[in-house]
């Protein structure tokens, strides 16, 4: 692309000159900033739960340069790596500030991240033309929690270790590779010094340089195809109403607009997130476990091994396999394939090739461990993520023009996640294995099911211009 | 709908019953005084530490120039709390060998640096179970020491303050519930006195728990100091971040 070379008067200000002089010479960056800030057009009408990807992106900053100043003085050695945290916390000026910015941190980003997922939720954000923005965005998720798992080894504490041994011990219930794979996952045959080192490579830098790529990709992908909003309306459509030049009526220019209105989101967000690290930095032994104070030891296995707070819904879904869940699970799968053959509108060679997969499915699921199919259903928790724009069949995006039972089923929903979340805090226990088994079935019944239950019920009509009040 | 929630809230409280009733079986923690505020105790905890604790545990991730910051000087700390090592610059090591303690105790002694972070849980903090632990040993001819512990059962460390608190018998009392026999813990009986009354012992308990606690994390004061300007501070911003906001904001109709 060819920039025209711009003269300037000679009587502008010195301000006005040296902007000329580096915009003639840089181009592409004062294009990014009018495309991407000053020249953004943004529905005027985001709410509250809009704030989160800029969180978000801040948390990654926050992550990134306390990130950097760690590792200064930490040792991924796993004769030096308890007692270099601890030097950090005690012999390094201001060592414990960036050490709870960091633990907090990691918390932080999945707190603002499940917010932001939920706001995406819903308002139908991933719909159409926005699939890839939604997809790149669970990617974000997928590497947030590597980066998160893979970093929580790195203090070298009982909890670091032995949830670590659990995790990569569940590799190994895949048939035939696992156990190889686990294997060189670990680098040993148990956790040790070189499951440590590696994962301190992937930590701070395989992963997010990833991260960053992602990052780019959904923020790029999402100024192509322009923000969702509450309403669902779309404010960029051609016969969405604009102004002389061509500017939607109903966007506002991200900058200022929008950075101001951040800007206060972010004042409030460090509010909580200081009170956190400066009066709760352990926050009940749920940012920082208890038990992660006692070095790790490989021949000391914890009584009760939890990960941390942000992964127990899946990890709750892990323990709900049991080998008695799995006579439900296939249940399922030939109540799926029933329903297939005598629905579904389909010829006849594709339902022979239905009743063929679930029979196989089935036998592979009466063949192999319940284990394995637990890490199966933890990792398709996630991956189901990724399917979503393609499940929801509703005439219309948001939640607001939905029927009204929807947001109950949306309210169940967080309900059951949370629930799933505490449980996989607590031992496991008959009860809580029964309620997980059934928060379960409901959180993959709600994702697999939608394209059925998200048809049903009148919506109600979506207004042409968004709503709007002046504050 | 809402059947739905209070059935699954219902078995919420279930599961989070079971748990609790788990961990019953155990003594409840006594509350330890929490006072890291308090130099005098830090400083008193700090002796009775390197007295009674350092020949067995190590504090390996903390300088005993650090006393400092309760208040101690340089040559406070040298002329009374060195007799590991003679540099002020180094960290708390025991004198005792770890194969030997091994051989001993049967096990090494924990270090103590973060012990009180570390023994949190469900029953109060980690101070809570220090300050119960330690007044909790009674004899026991039974075990190799001669000590056995309340809270810790068959711990392998003996009663090291025993001269101060003397000698205590725990009293038992049979408890039937649903046809089986618990014994339940009803008080102490002193068997022998100690140097100490019971409350200058419990005093001297919380302030070594005390200084246990502000070992763990000896910036922790700090911490809360600095914290409240950071939210002063914050406070003035978001005031301003509102206005500001509230200032763009006021034209778009």
């Amino acid at each position: 692309m060819a920039h025209e070379f711009k003269e300037i008067s000679p009587n502008a200000s010195a301000g006005a000159k040296v902007t000329n002089w580096f915009e003639n010479r840089f181009p592409t960056a004062f294009d990014a900033y009018r495309v991407h800030m000053s020249e953004y057009y943004a529905p005027k009408n985001f709410n509250f739960w809009y704030v989160f990807g800029s969180l978000a992106l801040v948390v990654l900053v926050i992550q990134i340069v306390t990130g950097i100043f760690l590792v200064m003085h930490y040792k991924p050695d796993a004769a030096l790596a308890f007692a270099s945290v601890e030097y950090i916390m005690r012999d390094v000026p201001w060592g414990w500030l960036i050490r709870y910015m960091h633990s907090t941190g990691a918390s932080a980003f999945f707190i603002v991240v499940y917010l932001h997922m939920f706001r995406g939720l819903i308002y139908g954000s991933y719909r159409k033309p926005r699939e890839l923005v939604w997809i790149f965005g669970c990617a974000i998720f997928l590497a947030l929690m590597a980066e998160a798992f893979m970093g929580y080894l790195l203090p070298w504490g009982q909890m670091s270790y032995w949830g670590a041994q659990v995790i990569v011990n569940l590799f190994a219930a895949i048939p035939f590779v696992g156990p190889d794979l686990a294997l060189l996952i670990r680098g040993d045959f148990v956790v040790g010094d070189a499951t440590l080192n590696r994962f301190f490579s992937f930590h701070v830098i395989a992963v997010p340089l990833v991260l960053l790529g992602l990052v780019v990709a959904h923020l790029l992908a999402l100024h192509d195809v322009g923000s969702n909003n509450p309403d669902g309306v779309e404010i960029k459509a051609p016969n969405a109403p604009k102004d002389a030049n061509g500017k939607p009526l109903d966007g506002v220019p991200f900058h200022p607009y929008y950075t101001v209105h951040d800007i206060f989101a972010l004042s409030m967000f460090l509010m909580a997130f200081t009170a956190v690290v400066f009066f709760a930095p352990e926050f009940g032994g749920y940012f920082l476990e208890y038990n992660n104070f006692i070095p790790a030891d490989p021949l000391v296995t914890p009584l009760h091994i939890a990960p941390v707070w942000y992964f127990t819904p899946f990890y709750s879904m892990l323990r709900a396999i049991t080998s008695e869940m799995m006579y439900a699970l296939i249940a399922c799968v030939l109540l799926g394939a029933i329903l297939g053959v005598v629905k579904a509108r389909l010829p006849g060679f594709l339902k022979g090739g239905i009743v063929i997969a679930a029979a196989v499915v089935v036998l592979l699921m009466l063949s192999i461990d319940a284990k394995f199919w637990g890490v199966v259903v933890m990792g398709g928790a996630v991956i189901i993520l990724f399917f979503l724009p393609w499940l929801d069949n509703s005439a219309v995006k948001s939640i607001r023009y939905r029927p009204s039972w929807h947001k109950y089923l949306y309210g169940i929903f967080v309900i059951n996640f949370l629930i799933l979340g505490y449980l996989g805090v607590q031992p496991p226990s008959p009860v809580g294995e029964r309620v997980s088994q059934v928060g379960t079935l409901f959180y993959f019944g709600f994702f697999l099911l939608m394209p059925w239950w998200s048809r049903i019920g009148a919506t109600k009509p979506v207004p042409d211009r968004v709503n709007f009040t002046a504050h | 709908m809402k059947k739905l929630i209070l059935t699954l809230v219902a078995a919420l409280g279930l599961a989070a019953g079971a748990v609790h009733a788990a961990g019953a079986n155990t003594i409840a923690w006594d509350k330890a005084p929490n006072k890291t505020n308090d130099l005098a105790s830090l400083q008193n905890g700090a002796k009775v530490f390197v007295n009674y604790c350092l020949s067995c545990h190590s504090a390996a991730f903390m300088r005993f120039n650090r006393l400092r910051d309760i208040g101690l000087t340089e040559q406070q700390i040298k002329d009374n709390l060195l007799f590991t090592t003679e540099k002020v610059g180094e960290t708390m090591k025991a004198s005792i060998d770890p194969r030997q303690a091994k051989e001993w105790f049967g096990a090494n002694p924990p270090d103590l640096t973060v012990i009180a972070r570390s023994r949190a849980g469900h029953g109060g903090t980690g101070a809570d179970y220090l300050y119960t632990f330690l007044r909790t040993f009674y004899r026991d001819e039974a075990k190799a020491t001669g000590w056995n512990n309340l809270l810790f059962q068959n711990v392998g460390m003996p009663h090291v303050l025993w001269e101060l608190q003397g000698d205590r018998r725990p009293i038992f009392e049979a408890h039937e519930s649903h046809g089986q026999t618990t014994q339940v813990f009803k008080g102490w009986q002193q068997v022998a006195p100690g140097t100490m009354t019971p409350l200058q012992f419990d005093q001297t308990i919380g302030d070594l728990v005390n200084y246990l606690q502000w070992m763990g994390e000896p910036a922790q004061n700090t911490r809360v100091r600095v914290g409240v300007w950071v939210l002063i501070f914050l406070g003035i911003f978001t005031v301003i971040a509102w206005r500001l906001n509230a200032a763009f904001w006021k034209d778009v109709k």
